[in-house]
């Protein structure tokens, strides 16, 4: 059985995730394949006023960040998708050798049309070594109840 | 009228189609989202989603890589017609995103975008902001995606660079 249920949630519960390490070839890899404009794709990009340099996708972020969530959080949980996301932000720039960890802290706990579910908001951040918050996204989780609603 | 200026809300863009494979959406999960319903046929089924169905930040960003390729090619015809050419920077980000039914194998889902915003930027002089919604349907005609992004883009006279391609972050 999941270690968390709807139930197991509460506003203003914070959760602390996992880190990754983001490689130059990982950026490339997913930049060829889902996002290939140049400054994604090449180191010599030119510099503009929104700066230079090989940046990764904030697509690519998303996915990290999800990969952070599901490992910290998501994985050991009843978890049954997600609605969508009410607001992103891309805030600083992810470059390669950067550090990502992430935080999620619980805004609201609700009921859910289906009486088997839960719905649970998140205010989510992600982070690079430097402590600068790259992303932070709002995000709506559905995830089972232990005994329905 | 330069390429800002010929923006006009409501205009429409029709970024392609994509074929979900099990195949592509057990490769997407395996690296980035590994919940049972996007890696176990089997276990999936029993899932509230019904079936092995593709991460939400999949089809996301099988949408990125169909725009992006997308406005390449609307620049190379203005480049090739020498019409201005549209100068974009990069996205602050988005709102309202919504994965509004499950993506399965064999679905394909065609992606055409509206814009629905545009002004000029107060931070950032000589830029201006786009905004256009986006929404991924399915064959059947059901929506399963939907996201309203956000872009700068230069509102000046056209600039080529040759070496600075646009940006759409």
């Amino acid at each position: 059985m999941p270690k968390r249920y709807f139930e197991d949630f509460a506003v203003g519960q914070i959760f602390e995730l996992p880190d990754v390490a983001v490689s130059r070839e990982d950026i490339i890899e997913f930049s060829r394949q889902f996002d290939p404009q140049i400054f994604h794709l090449r180191d010599e990009t030119p510099i503009t006023e929104f700066g230079g340099g090989l940046i990764a996708s904030g697509w690519h972020v998303c996915s990290l960040f999800m990969r952070l969530l599901d490992d910290g959080l998501l994985l050991d949980s009843s978890c049954a998708g997600s609605p969508g996301v009410e607001h992103l932000k891309w805030q600083h720039a992810v470059r390669p050798g950067d550090h990502l960890t992430g935080r999620t802290t619980v805004m609201e706990t609700r009921a859910w049309q289906d009486a088997k579910l839960g719905l649970v908001r998140f205010h989510h951040e992600i982070f690079n070594q430097h402590r600068e918050r790259t992303m932070m996204m709002d995000n709506a989780i559905l995830f089972g109840r232990r005994s329905p609603a | 009228m330069n390429a800002y200026e010929q923006i006009a809300i409501g205009d429409v863009h029709v970024f392609g189609s994509h074929s979900f494979t099990a195949d592509q959406m057990k490769r997407f999960a395996a690296r980035y989202d590994p919940q049972y319903f996007h890696l176990d046929e089997a276990a999936a089924k029993k899932s509230y989603l019904g079936g092995l169905c593709a991460s939400g930040w999949h089809t996301a960003s099988v949408m990125m890589g169909l725009l992006v390729r997308y406005f390449d090619a609307r620049e190379a015809e203005a480049r090739a017609a020498g019409e201005p050419v549209l100068v974009s920077g990069p996205s602050p980000g988005f709102d309202d995103l919504r994965w509004a039914n499950p993506v399965f194998p064999g679905d394909v889902v065609t992606f055409t975008a509206r814009i629905v915003g545009k002004r000029t930027s107060k931070s950032r002089p000589g830029w201006g902001l786009l905004s256009m919604t986006t929404t991924g349907v399915k064959q059947t005609g059901e929506v399963v995606f939907v996201v309203t992004t956000h872009a700068f883009v230069e509102t000046g006279d056209a600039i080529v660079r040759e070496e600075a391609k646009p940006r759409r972050g």
